[in-house]
């Protein structure tokens, strides 16, 4: 079957709302192109999304999908694929969603490394509520709810996920459509928790993490030779609070999933139609 | 004397209070006696007053009374805790070498056995509550024999030697009370506690939602530890995964919801418990369970509140928010088992009825019923009897007819009965979002004012089927055409049906409804109007569920309410309803 997948059949009929030239458009085909290139079609897809812009994604795309509620889409995640591994799952949020709303569930989720993807649109502000400082905004950002700007360090997701224990740590801009594909690309194919923080920028509301911004600050950590596999060398880059990455970052080759840790390897949907063989064993334990 | 016997061990907690108590409950429920524990427990890990307490008869016994025969009291707060409860011919085991001197009232039989040295002298200290065992043996007249089986699966892992320690330790306490007491047997303390053949097992409610939960193909558990409902997480840990499942700690109990959720959508059978507090964090996604129409057990094994409230006491003051909580109008049903072996039944139910209807169940359990213990004859939990009904799931085969003229999958398909179809991820063509948003048939968002209706109205549908389609019974006892009706829900029941022994004793005439579900629930009005008095009895101050049966019955009902953290006991049920009967 996945052979005959195109990118297209992850597509929904359903026309996106993002304002014109949003970031989202190029994250979503990017993650689109990325799953049907590693062979997975929609109906062993799941693809859970948060709340605001980035939420949208579960509407656009074409698959089994949960629109949850604000910030609790990694442990929606993690549930869909603890009870059927078989299937591909890619968490989709925002940065109010992963590292604000949703900080705690990002660190356990990370620390947990199920084996799934999840896809950060970071664009810095808050969009959909109308342009309020967002967890990565910058600390002299003014918005509407900031007039002289958080006046707080942004947070680092790369740090916060490195710290945690991450056992991949991606970064991408929806604008670079080829990079972006292959580094969610390579996320998916990570055994583990595949964590991918992707610049989307908010055309309407943030006039400084703009397209022209991230073109000319971003460096390509492939360019560089870095090697994501150096502990080290990882940890420098991600440390690195005022230079803008692209690609892979950290990949820790060696990690064990969740569930190979763990044993999880049943679809759990199926089940017998009455109590299982050696139900009566559980009843003898009491005597 | 009665052969119903109360039996007691006290201390400070990390003194082993409990595992010697449940020892001694194994001993007597393989020795074919029935068993009832409670357990006085304080919300800290050592120190603090903590107490095990047994009773036990041939004959069924379901709640526990204000009397207690035999105390072991490793601390003088233990007899000072029990007072209340300890009648003149009552006996206490208490360790006279220790540095506390026991102050026994005068009335009372003061057996002072060197638990500590006696301990030693069959290997170690850490065995003294083994000693008092065994000294309760004797003075309770029970075969030390039936101590050796509960002592080898307490003891066991430990190896041979520790085993056979213990066992000496009981002996020695035994001895002891012989050489020195006798069997203490005068007119009014003369128990010879029997044995029996029958077979029983033994176990509290936490472990019978889990055993419940397994038994109906839950797969997926998520919680967080929270008392008195971290037991159904560590029962279904180490068991579940032999029938594939899984147990995942969740960071909090908005992950936790959040992680069952995501398994259900997966197609798993899939559960959380948690208490009040826990409930609160899960409110919000509790609304997206329903909207999306994702089958979901939640248990709320209650406990006192609000707040942090009495973490280790007895109340039944969540009703109101298993009925209502979460903002707008959440389709739900809500169960209460009334008994241990209604947990496990309740449970399964809870399942079928999740999956049948689409939308999140509540179990609302309580403490007593979590962390209580009794003898069932294991037929009460019949395997064999277990359904399991997963409701209208569509394959790859039947989904077809669910695509829409564009070949779209309508996972909330507007249906007669409210019920639509549900393809799990895997299934071909059955691709769908699902959302907290409001949503047409396919799932997608809309703010159309019909298809808002529309769905509205579907939601409800299927509730409503539910209600025409189950039975929504309930367990009746006492004289059914006796005036006075006696209402209850929740663990109550067990000291009702006690009660009414009394009652009948003191020609006193109830008819007592025990009712299993809060929503829906069974239509009272013609037992409320056929009676001259209605009285709801619950744990709680405010009368939640006599609430409801006012609503119901358009009727005044009177009120027994024990809300001071503590479960009803028998005895003192029986004089609180002969009170409210006369205040009428």
């Amino acid at each position: 079957m996945s052979s005959e997948v195109k990118f297209t059949d992850f597509k929904s009929d359903k026309q996106p709302t993002w304002c014109p030239g949003c970031g989202d458009f190029g994250t979503m085909n990017g993650m689109m192109k990325a799953l049907a290139e590693t062979g997975n079609s929609p109906d062993d897809t799941f693809v859970v999304a948060g709340i605001g812009c980035s939420g949208k994604i579960g509407t656009y795309m074409h698959s089994y999908a949960l629109h949850g509620v604000h910030g609790r889409a990694l442990p929606v995640g993690t549930g869909v694929k603890l009870a059927n591994p078989d299937l591909e799952v890619m968490v989709a949020g925002g940065d109010g969603d992963g590292y604000s709303i949703g900080a705690g569930h990002f660190v356990h989720a990370v620390r947990r490394n199920v084996d799934m993807t999840y896809v950060v649109m970071d664009n810095r502000i808050y969009g959909l509520t109308k342009g309020q400082a967002s967890p990565t905004s910058r600390s002299d950002f003014e918005t509407s709810t900031t007039p002289e700007g958080p006046q707080q360090p942004p947070v680092n997701p790369l740090a916060l996920a490195f710290a945690s224990g991450a056992s991949f740590i991606a970064q991408s801009f929806s604008s670079d459509a080829l990079r972006h594909q292959e580094i969610v690309q390579a996320a998916i194919e990570h055994d583990g928790f595949g964590f991918v923080n992707v610049f989307s920028p908010c055309v309407t509301f943030n006039d400084v993490d703009t397209y022209d911004y991230f073109r000319d600050s971003l460096v390509d950590l492939e360019e560089e030779g870095h090697d994501p596999t150096d502990r080290d060398a990882a940890k420098e880059k991600i440390l690195e609070a005022d230079k803008e990455y692209m690609g892979v970052i950290w990949q820790d080759e060696d990690a064990t999933s969740y569930e190979a840790t763990h044993g999880v390897d049943a679809n759990m949907s199926e089940i017998p139609d009455g109590a299982p063989d050696g139900a009566m064993d559980l009843v003898r334990e009491f005597y | 004397m009665a052969e119903d016997f109360n039996w007691a061990i006290g201390g400070e907690a990390g003194d082993g209070i409990d595992s010697t108590g449940k020892i001694f409950a194994q001993a007597l429920s393989r020795a074919g006696r029935h068993v009832f524990t409670s357990k006085d427990f304080a919300s800290r890990i050592r120190g603090g007053y903590t107490a095990y307490k047994v009773r036990t008869s041939v004959d069924d016994i379901q709640s526990v009374v204000d009397r207690l025969d035999l105390l072991v009291a490793l601390t003088q707060r233990t007899i000072d805790e029990n007072l209340d409860e300890l009648h003149e011919n009552s006996a206490i085991i208490y360790d006279g070498e220790r540095s506390w001197e026991a102050e026994i009232p005068d009335e009372m039989y003061a057996v002072d056995v060197p638990l500590k040295s006696l301990a030693e002298e069959a290997g170690g200290a850490i065995m003294r509550n083994v000693v008092a065992l065994g000294a309760a043996c004797e003075l309770a007249d029970f075969p030390i024999e039936n101590l050796d089986e509960s002592l080898e699966k307490r003891f066991g892992d430990k190896g041979e030697k520790i085993v056979e320690n213990n066992k000496e330790a009981a002996r020695l306490g035994k001895q002891y009370v012989q050489d020195e007491y006798g069997t203490l047997s005068t007119e009014d303390f003369d128990f010879e506690l029997e044995t029996t053949d029958a077979d029983y097992v033994l176990l509290n409610g936490d472990e019978a939602i889990g055993m419940g939960a397994i038994a109906a193909g839950c797969r997926f558990y998520a919680g967080y530890p929270i008392t008195p409902a971290t037991d159904v997480m560590e029962y279904l840990k180490g068991r579940i995964e032999h029938f594939g499942g899984q147990v995942v700690q969740a960071e909090d109990e908005l992950s936790a919801i959040n992680m069952a959720l995501g398994a259900a959508r997966a197609g798993a059978r899939s559960m959380t418990a948690t208490s009040g507090p826990g409930i609160d964090l899960m409110t919000e996604t509790f609304g997206l369970v329903a909207t999306s129409e994702t089958p979901l057990v939640i248990a709320d094994v209650m406990r006192s509140g609000p707040s942090t409230g009495m973490p280790t006491k007895q109340e039944q003051g969540d009703l109101n928010m298993a009925l209502y909580g979460g903002h707008g109008e959440i389709p739900r049903f809500v169960l209460a088992p009334t008994t241990i072996d209604e947990c496990f039944w309740k449970t399964v139910e809870a399942f079928n009825l999740a999956e049948k209807y689409q939308l999140p169940v509540y179990l609302l359990a309580d403490l007593s019923l979590a962390v209580t213990e009794q003898t069932f004859a294991p037929e009460a939990f019949d395997m064999d009897a277990v359904e399991v009904e997963r409701g209208k799931v569509v394959d790859d085969a039947e989904i077809e007819a669910w695509l829409d003229e564009e070949g779209r999958f309508t996972p909330h398909a507007a249906t007669e009965d409210g019920i639509s179809p549900r393809a799990f991820p895997g299934t071909v063509d059955g691709a769908h979002m699902s959302t907290g948003l409001e949503h047409n048939e396919l799932g997608r968002r809309t703010e159309d004012t019909d298809v808002r209706m529309e769905q509205v109205e579907k939601r409800q549908r299927k509730v409503d089927t539910a209600i025409e389609r189950e039975d929504w019974n309930v367990r009746e006892y006492g004289n059914p055409d006796a005036d006075t009706l006696v209402v209850s829900w929740g663990s109550n029941e067990g000291a009702l049906v006690e009660a009414l022994e009394t009652l009948e004793a003191n020609d006193v005439d109830v008819r007592v409804l025990s009712v299993p579900y809060i929503y829906p629930r069974p239509d009272l009005s013609e037992d409320v109007a056929a009676a001259n008095q209605t009285i709801v009895v619950e744990c709680n101050a405010t009368g939640q569920f006599a609430d409801l049966v006012e609503h119901d019955v358009l009727e005044r009902v009177d009120r027994v309410n024990k809300y001071d953290g503590v479960r009803f006991k028998a005895d003192e049920l029986a004089v609180d309803i002969e009170a409210a009967m006369e205040e009428a």
